[in-house]
């Protein structure tokens, strides 16, 4: 008879959540402004954000302004730049905002499969190079030239690095010179791959805070800087065309030009969302800000976005008038 | 990457039920004498050889093999849109499957047409699962399954786990589609799964990000390719499972049928099915557990859900964040194990029950199909059912806790943690590396055959040769040799973990009910949670990634050993402390020679779950294969260098996978 009794309970516990339901708001029926209403001049705008902190940040304002200014529906998609400019040819992809150099994709993609072209640059600078914590550039300025890096090779060994020093490079995905750098410099190093951003950003801030020796590979714009100072050692200056044979580079990194991609199909769309692309433009320092709103404050993209908006209303104005 | 799958069609551990007869002494000392004639002649060899034709490859050089790959590959990206295998074939398949995707995320988890919210809310949801979880299995699962779910919304992550849900759900009815007719075959005929083991092993070694890659190239970005991904990793354990399932119905049975003038399909349809039901309902279970195990990685390509939340604190190294993401995905598959076990079970329960429980059965689903319905109802009209309420709270409280306890743990141990990391790495990992990867490839090779043989048998020695010549042919070598030394090393170590907790376990109700929560848990925490606090307590280094393939394995050792520890029968226990042994006497003299075979077989899954770690430890400082991997997946020149890493992953593991059985069938014969 146990059972009996349960049904019943349930059912009448159900006629009670009917009931209290009643005044409840129904969904769909909410008037709120901005919800639905979708203008259909913009339409969809898919949006690759690639995975680093520097990049959500441009995707983020790019998005809210376009959301808000422009009432486009915006899909971001996370993916690796390879993946992403793969999305450009199918239409999975229209808008790629920071990219690296990367002269083999733009090869492939831009003047081979003719699917993407430029939309020109962001307005940052970005900065490739080797670096050292702050405390270690402090203890021995001189450092910061290449010229003394093997006097102190034996402080930068590691289990990893086999009797040689260790360098510390990270994400496969960046661009780097640095076995032919060290080969060519005949410096008494060795190149770790730490294999992931994630593992790079630790070793420095393991290093900071407990006075480690680590040397590696870093780069700028970036929002690990606002919590770290890294500083950046000298090599041997850049002069236009010393990269030319990757197997004899032996100069610094060029200063890139970071510059946005989007696919052919949508510089053709006359959609507003593209206008807002090519305009879209900002100082390393914009970035820097909207990094640290969402790395180091830990703010959600779109209240990141939205901060940086409202105080910079001129510089957003700019790009969608 | 991470399998949650232990291969019962295994003959190891079919064996292990039995316990094996005590082995002729004289034999197995002259095997071990046989395999250190051979150690000790590699070392002499190798002090005379050393840095000789070691076949190393720079991270930047290519063979020509590799840059054939990257060909293939460009032609089919270029082409895609002219091909009519790409037109009629695969657009066809995305097509349906994303629309099946759409479909079900339509229903619980993105807003769907014109609604600002998805067609069924959180209220219906739960109502959904409580109810299904009761129907098919009983009421205590359901409400689990009720808590489970609701702990996922207070955790603020409620449209992640649902858009993680749905992707699941997907991925398992289409593996299901593939795995119960391809796993009935391969166990009705012994031909039909020789063919298909091949594939499944491949299937499962091969690191899933070598194939995410080509996948979004043939299946374009998203939900589409993250389920087919997710197929490919999740179908073995339904196939193999259900193939396992329908050999051990007893012949007897079979030819019984068959007497009563029952057709071959009669006899499957209405003896071998019903008959297996139950191990087919556990092999289900593995496929939405290796499912739930892709999450993280699917996310990669853009696979909505819990894993992206993971990636993406990743990125700026919130281990909080992802911490409380990855523990949703902990309770969304402790869930579905313990539904989808009771589920197994239930037919036998319901046949141990009363007859009056029968009688109400009936009326009293009827009644709470009726309450499902009206919850489904109310979570679609009104917005308090919809959508999860509160903040989230809950999960930014956990965050903090984790976030304070990696912190703490970052200050306090990592003097601690360096230390043994330094005594492993210089006393065990370096030599050993030095070893595999400074000696002739040849000299490597011919010593791997030769323990292979001596070990396993002419069989083993042979499957080793030709693993060993294809190694080669990849043309990653010594990056292999690298992968091989921190593979046997972290195996070693999951071995000595597996010794003592698996002793204690199976010895000790108690300890067992305490340790197994957590050894689950840390087979589906997806790896990338715990890469940050590792790497702060390790550094980027080979040993870091060795932790993190200790964390991944040495449960599924554990398990298997503490089994085959509780299998050793209480009469021979009792008659050895009855002898006077004491209790270390009793472990190692009598329970530990008794559960060899469970010893082997735990080496054999700790090495294969090892390998299968090998790509995360790439993004932690491992180098070798696994970053030959993720390079291959981040940088279209190095594509054909990273598939053919890929492939080296899959020849270590087919590699020790048989000698390691075939050892095993030896030592238990």
């Amino acid at each position: 008879m146990a059972r009996h009794w349960r049904a019943g309970a349930a059912g009448l516990a159900v006629l009670g959540l009917t009931l209290t339901a009643c005044g409840g708001a129904k969904v769909g029926d909410s008037s709120e402004a901005g919800g639905s209403g979708s203008s259909g001049k913009c339409g969809t705008f898919n949006l690759a954000v690639n995975p680093w902190v520097g990049y959500e940040a441009d995707a983020a304002v790019v998005a809210y302004v376009a959301e808000h200014d422009l009432k486009c529906k915006v899909t971001k998609k996370d993916l690796k730049e390879e993946i992403a400019w793969q999305g450009f040819g199918t239409g999975e992809v229209d808008a790629v905002l920071e990219n690296w150099g990367h002269d083999d994709l733009k090869k492939k993609y831009i003047t081979q499969q003719k699917t993407a072209v430029e939309a020109g640059s962001t307005g940052n600078k970005g900065i490739i190079g080797w670096y050292v914590p702050p405390w270690l550039a402090k203890a021995h300025p001189d450092i910061t030239d290449w010229k003394n890096l093997n006097k102190y090779a034996a402080k930068f060994k590691t289990s990893e690095s086999g009797g040689k020093g260790q360098l510390l490079d990270g994400d496969p995905s960046y661009v780097t010179n640095d076995e032919a750098l060290v080969k060519n410099l005949k410096l008494d190093f060795k190149v770790v791959y730490a294999g992931s951003e994630t593992a790079l950003i630790q070793a420095y801030r393991n290093a900071e805070k407990n006075k480690q020796w680590v040397i590696g590979y870093f780069y700028e714009p970036q929002w690990f800087l606002s919590e770290v100072p890294l500083v950046k050692v000298d090599l041997p200056a850049y002069k236009s065309g010393c990269d030319a044979d990757a197997a004899k580079v032996a100069c610094d990194y060029p200063v890139y030009d970071l510059d946005k991609i989007v696919s052919a199909k949508f510089a053709k769309s006359a959609s507003p969302a593209y206008d807002l692309v090519k305009k879209f433009n900002w100082t390393n320092d914009d970035q820097n800000t909207v990094a640290k709103y969402i790395a180091v404050d830990k703010m959600t993209p779109e209240a990141a976005a939205k901060k940086w908006v409202d105080a910079n209303r001129d510089k957003v104005d700019a790009w969608v008038k | 990457m991470t399998v949650v799958m232990e291969k019962p069609g295994n003959p190891g551990q079919t064996k292990q039920a039995e316990p094996p007869p005590p082995v002729a002494p004289v034999r197995r000392i002259s095997r071990s004498m046989v395999v250190a004639v051979i150690l000790v002649v590699w070392l002499v060899l190798f002090a005379v050889l050393r840095g000789k034709q070691t076949l190393s490859l720079a991270a930047a050089d290519l063979t020509d093999l590799h840059r054939w790959l990257n060909d293939v590959n460009d032609s089919i990206g270029a082409n895609r849109n002219s091909n009519p295998l790409f037109l009629y074939g695969f657009n066809e398949i995305r097509l349906v499957i994303d629309n099946l995707v759409t479909f079900v995320q339509d229903l619980i988890s993105q807003p769907s047409g014109d609604r600002p919210l998805p067609q069924i809310g959180w209220l219906g949801v739960v109502g959904l699962a409580g109810y299904v979880s009761w129907a098919v299995a009983n009421w205590r699962v359901a409400l689990l399954a009720v808590a489970g779910f609701t702990f996922l919304g207070l955790q603020g992550l409620w449209q992640e786990s649902m858009d993680t849900l749905s992707l699941t759900l997907s991925a398992v009815l289409v593996a299901l589609l593939f795995a119960l007719p391809l796993g009935v075959w391969a166990g009705l005929s012994q031909r039909a799964n020789r063919i298909v083991t091949p594939f499944l092993d491949f299937m499962q070694t091969m690191p899933t990000l070598v194939y995410l890659a080509p996948l979004t190239l043939f299946f374009l970005i998203g939900g589409a390719s993250a389920t087919i991904a997710t197929v490919i990793y999740a179908a073995p354990p339904a196939i193999r499972i259900s193939a396992h399932a329908i050999r051990s119905v007893p012949a007897t049975t079979v030819e019984a049928a068959a007497s009563m003038g029952a057709t071959r399909r009669q006899s499957l349809l209405k003896v071998l099915l019903p008959m297996s039901k139950r191990t087919v309902v556990m092999g289900i279970n593995q496929t939405v557990m290796a499912a739930l195990a892709m999450v993280a990685i699917a996310a990669l390509i853009d696979a909505p859900g819990l894993g992206k939340t993971v990636v993406q604190a990743l990125q700026s190294l919130d281990v909080g964040t992802a911490f409380n993401a990855g523990l949703a995905i902990v309770v969304m598959a402790i869930v579905l194990d313990r539904v989808t076990t009771a589920a197994s079970g239930r037919a036998e329960a319901a046949r141990r029950s009363s007859r009056p429980f029968l009688k109400w059965r009936r009326p009293l689903l009827a009644a709470g199909g009726v309450v499902a319905v009206v919850l489904v109802y109310l979570s679609h009209t009104y917005v308090w059912a919809a959508e999860f309420p509160g903040d989230g709270s809950t999960g930014s409280n956990i965050a903090k806790a984790a976030d304070n306890v990696t912190t703490w743990a970052q200050d306090n141990l990592s003097g601690l943690t360096n230390g043994f990391r330094d005594a492993i790495t210089n006393g065990l990992l370096n030599p050993f590396q030095t070893l595999l990867t400074d000696s002739p490839w040849w000299l490597v090779g011919a010593a791997l055959i030769g323990i292979a043989v001596v070990l396993g048998g002419w069989r083993a020695g042979i499957t080793t040769a030709v693993c060993v010549g294809l190694l080669v042919a990849t043309g990653v070598w010594s990056d292999g040799m690298t992968t091989l030394a921190s593979t046997v090393v972290a195996t070693v170590l999951v071995m000595v973990l597996g010794v003592v907790f698996g002793v204690w376990m199976g010895r000790s109700a108690l300890a067992d009910r305490l340790v197994r929560p957590t050894l689950d848990a840390a087979q589906v925490m997806p790896p990338f949670v715990y890469l940050v606090p590792f790497l702060a307590l390790f550094g980027a280094t080979r040993f870091t990634a060795i932790v993190a393939a200790i964390v991944y394995a040495a449960p599924v050792a554990i398990k298997i050993i503490a089994d085959g520890v509780r299998t050793v029968p209480a009469a021979t226990v009792e008659a050895a402390t009855s002898t006077g042994c004491n209790t270390w006497q009793i472990i190692t003299k009598v329970q530990l020679p008794m559960a060899r075979s469970a010893l082997t077989l735990a080496t054999n899954q700790g090495l294969i779950y090892v390998l299968s770690m090998v790509v995360v430890g790439g993004l932690v400082g491992a180098g070798a294969l696994g970053y030959d991997v993720v390079a291959g997946f981040s940088q279209g020149q190095l594509y054909g260098k990273g598939l053919a890493a890929g492939l080296a992953i899959v020849l270590l593991g087919v590699m020790f996978d048989r000698i390691t059985q075939a050892a095993a069938r030896r030592t238990s014969n």
